[in-house]
Parts: C-alpha cells; sequence; structure tokens
C-alpha cells in the first residue's frame, strides 16, 4: 500500500514523480470483461481498421483508470477522490505484441482548495502524443 | 442513419438496482492493474477509514454505462455505436462507491451537437443509492465519427 500524504504536506506547485503503465491487448480483454465494454474496436483488429482506425485502441476509460491510480497512489489510501475529469485528445494505439502500449502519466498540484482538498493537473501521453488532455481531479487528503 | 437530434434533453428510465460486490470491485483493480488492499481488502480499506472495500474511482463508469446506455443504445437516438469513440469523461463524487452499496443510474442527453465531420452526444448520468443518496454524477460525451456526413 502507498504512503498516507496529509493535506499539511502538499504544496501548491509542486511535480508529482512520474509514472508508466503498461496496456496489452490481453489488458484489454480483461477491462472489456470488468467493465462490460465489449466494443469491437477494443478487441478485434479487422472491425477496427474497418472503421478507419489504425489498429485496435485502449478504451477511454482502461487510460483514465490509469490516471485515477496515478492519483490514488499519490494521494495514499485514505484520500477520497471527489472530481474526475478527462478529455481523450488522441488513441492509445495498441499492437499486437508482446510489448504493447505504455501509458505514461505526470502530474503537478494545481491549487490547495478549502475542505482538505487538492486539486491535481494530469497529463497522458503515448507514443509521444498526449492521450489525455484537460485532465484534472480534486482529492481530500487528511 | 443520422443522429436524431430530437432526443437532445431527454431522460431516461433508472437502471435496475445494482448491489455492487467486494468481488466485483477486486475484478475490476485487477483488469487496471492496480495492486491497492484497500480495493480487495475488508480491514485494510477500514484502517484507512473506508467503511468497507471501496472501488476505484473510474469503477463508476461501469454502474453509469448502465443508465448512459439506455440512452446511447436507444435505437431511435440511432448512434453507430462502431463508429463511437469516448470524448470526454467526468465524474463528481459524493463519496467513494463502497461494497454492498445498492444502486441505480438515471440518465439524461444533455447536448448532441456536431463537431466537425463528428456527432457529439453528451449524456448526465446520477447515481444514487436505492434510498436515494447521490453518489456520483457521471458526464460523458462520445463522439459518432463522420456521423455528421450521414
Amino acid at each position: 500500500m502507498s504512503e498516507q500524504i496529509s493535506y499539511a504536506d502538499v504544496e501548491a506547485g509542486a511535480e508529482l514523480p512520474q509514472a508508466s503503465y503498461p496496456v496489452t491487448r490481453l489488458s484489454l480483454v480483461k477491462y472489456c470483461g470488468a467493465s462490460g465494454d465489449f466494443n469491437f474496436i477494443h478487441w478485434n483488429e479487422r472491425i477496427a481498421k474497418s472503421v478507419g482506425l489504425p489498429d485496435v485502441i485502449a478504451h477511454g476509460m482502461f487510460t483514465m483508470a490509469q490516471a485515477g491510480r496515478y492519483v490514488t497512489d499519490w494521494a495514499g489510501p485514505s484520500a477520497v477522490v471527489t472530481e474526475f475529469g478527462v478529455r481523450f485528445s488522441s488513441m492509445v494505439v495498441v499492437p499486437d505484441d508482446d510489448r504493447g502500449a505504455l501509458i505514461e502519466v505526470s502530474g503537478q498540484v494545481e491549487e490547495k482548495l478549502d475542505g482538505h482538498r487538492v486539486a491535481l493537473a494530469l497529463t497522458a501521453r503515448s507514443a509521444d502524443t498526449k492521450v489525455l488532455t484537460r485532465a484534472r481531479a480534486v482529492v481530500q487528503l487528511p | 442513419m443520422a443522429i436524431n437530434r430530437e432526443y437532445a434533453g431527454r431522460s431516461f428510465a433508472p437502471s435496475e438496482p445494482y448491489e455492487v460486490s467486494r468481488i466485483k470491485i477486486a475484478d475490476f483493480a485487477d483488469a487496471i492493474g492496480d495492486p491497492s488492499p484497500i480495493y480487495r481488502d475488508r480491514a485494510a480499506a477500514q484502517a484507512a477509514g473506508h467503511p468497507d472495500v471501496i472501488a476505484p474511482p473510474t469503477f463508476a463508469i461501469v454502474i453509469s454505462m448502465a443508465g448512459s446506455g439506455a440512452a446511447i443504445g436507444d435505437p431511435g437516438l440511432g448512434i453507430n455505436y462502431a463508429m463511437v469513440v469516448h470524448g470526454e469523461q467526468r465524474f463528481e463524487y459524493t463519496r467513494p462507491i463502497v461494497a454492498g452499496d445498492v444502486v441505480t443510474a438515471q440518465a439524461t442527453i444533455t447536448d448532441i451537437r456536431d463537431a466537425g465531420r463528428n456527432v457529439m452526444v453528451t449524456t448526465s448520468t446520477q447515481i444514487r443509492t436505492i434510498a436515494g443518496e447521490l453518489v456520483c454524477t457521471a458526464l460523458s460525451t462520445l463522439v459518432e465519427r463522420g456521423g455528421a456526413g450521414a
């Protein structure tokens, strides 16, 4: 379990350490099952290409989940997320090989709010392209 | 088939009550690759100050999709699901979703608009306990690629 951070320890403007999360075809199949989103474009290359995509793409929500994990890993187990929003600016293309793709997340403390809440500005990239923009989370810390 | 713009503003029936189980939360945490014990172990969750195992923040999509699915899947809306990608997603939480919650999701299509050749459909879905407590509001924008040219 990650360590618990407290509101008093947080400084506005502080950069959070970057983290990378792998995504493979197996990740997407598992996410299909766990989420109930079986859209063909997340697991069927033939259909993905037939509708004009470069290859199978990750669920936007899988990418958002990695950004969420980044937030909760930083904030610690007692933190509570009160707001979380993203714009999906580009697709995470997941090739059919053993490496898959990487989602790289970075963040910064945007501001300290009342009620022990902290706003974080997040960025996620894959293959040198921003895949999440306007990504922001608010967490309530002890 | 073009998207029916008259669906903007329409509200849909709430989903059937959904009981959030620890197993489902753990499966979801496995699928997103998050090993945190607060998603699996009641004692660990309670030690961190939660009433029981909590769900990862984006688990709310599993429940909200049951509500927004009624909107997006309505044949009268005429969305071509194979051409759909996710444009934006936002959650506002009153509290975390906790194992044992029994919730419903009720969606409203708040906006349908063109963006170049694409059509963007925005839904607002409220997740409430069957006692009526608002747990989370999920705002989703789906993009039908090429939909404006249909």
